[in-house]
């Protein structure tokens, strides 16, 4: 059980259950639209700016930001679009982040596919692993750290 | 490498996370994001947690599949009424090697029943890390026996809590009947220089093995 804090907004703690029904989140599916993402899939926003506009450094995101006109777009939505924006996050991260089932989270991320929203890659192929060039810079980065 | 979309992950303009790899001015800037998968497997408290915790740059995350019982079959839930939902851990940490190159580990979840969720883990694994205690060391059985199946590289790392003495090594492999190529180590999973020294080991065996099986 969370120690309550009076300045966070999420004053109720875990045992009050999700204030929103995840099934609702999903709108009751279970599976997202085109394909199921690897824990490890990377996930970066796709900017509606055009190339040139700069990214606002730390520009509130939700509401007046680029995603907040966005029709239908539920606040999870939003906020993985705002986890991916400056660098590429892992689905597994993403779910941690918003600390929902990577279920919902899948399905929420093949919307914002299917939208445009996001670039999705696929982590390498089993067949192409592992990259003996690849492998080495892993050795040695981790013998760096 | 694949990609959804034909577009590549462009590098970020602005680098927000402070534990990002130097950028390497070198690297083309429309390189894609690479993510390769490490698991870590063993017996329930051997100490995976704590492994993926002294190596990972990020605190260890949850992340959590949620599970509907219908159709999964494989629950003893006899008596139980209603439809529930089975909530599954699994811990993960990230290691970034350079920008555009990361190294994700995954705590595997220890119940039995969840073994349907490591195939999704295991899939496109670059190895596995299987943590053993010496004495519970019939824990690791499963772990082992996976991913030799499976031919998934993997070492055994023996989590030295008190004392696990030098012979531990030999008798674990000799125990757990392993593949004479099969790295067995001490380690400390408390420890991030211990952690480090498993996972060079796991990469270093991998390699190897692929080395070997495009000769043949």
């Amino acid at each position: 059980m969370r120690v309550m804090d009076p300045n966070d907004p999420n004053w109720f703690d875990e045992e009050a259950g999700p204030m929103v029904r995840l099934y609702a989140l999903t709108k009751g599916r279970t599976r997202p639209a085109s394909e199921v993402f690897d824990l490890i899939a990377m996930v970066v926003a796709d900017t509606p700016y055009s190339a040139d506009t700069p990214y606002g450094a730390d520009a509130p995101y939700a509401g007046d930001g680029p995603y907040g006109s966005e029709p239908g777009l539920a606040p999870e939505s939003v906020a993985i679009l705002s986890l991916c924006r400056y660098r590429p996050q892992s689905v597994a991260e993403i779910a941690a982040d918003l600390d929902l089932p990577v279920g919902v989270v899948r399905v929420l991320l093949g919307d914002l596919l299917d939208a445009g929203l996001i670039r999705v890659s696929r982590p390498v192929p089993p067949a192409m692993l592992p990259d003996e060039r690849i492998l080495r810079e892993v050795i040695n980065g981790l013998r760096a750290l | 490498m694949a990609s959804v979309h034909s577009d590549a992950v462009p590098t970020p303009t602005k680098t927000h996370a402070h534990h990002d790899a130097q950028h390497d001015a070198q690297e083309p800037p429309d390189d894609p994001a690479l993510a390769l998968k490490i698991l870590v497997a063993g017996g329930f408290g051997v100490g995976k947690t704590t492994l993926v915790g002294a190596v990972s740059e990020i605190r260890p995350l949850r992340t959590e599949e949620l599970l509907t019982e219908a159709g999964r079959g494989v629950d003893d839930l006899g008596g139980v009424e209603q439809k529930t939902t089975t909530t599954v851990a699994m811990d993960f940490g990230r290691i970034t090697i350079r920008d555009g190159l990361s190294l994700y580990l995954f705590g595997t979840p220890g119940q039995d029943r969840f073994w349907f969720l490591w195939d999704e883990l295991a899939h496109g694994a670059l190895g596995a890390v299987v943590l053993a205690d010496t004495r519970r060391l019939e824990d690791c059985f499963p772990s082992v026996d996976y991913f030799e199946r499976r031919g998934i590289p993997f070492v055994v790392a023996v989590n030295c809590f008190s004392g696990a003495r030098r012979h531990a090594v030999e008798m674990v492999g000799d125990a757990l009947d392993l593949e004479a190529e099969t790295p067995v180590l001490l380690c400390d999973a408390r420890e991030r220089d211990s952690g480090k020294k498993v996972l060079i080991a796991l990469v270093e065996h991998a390699s190897r093995l692929h080395a070997a099986r495009m000769l043949r």
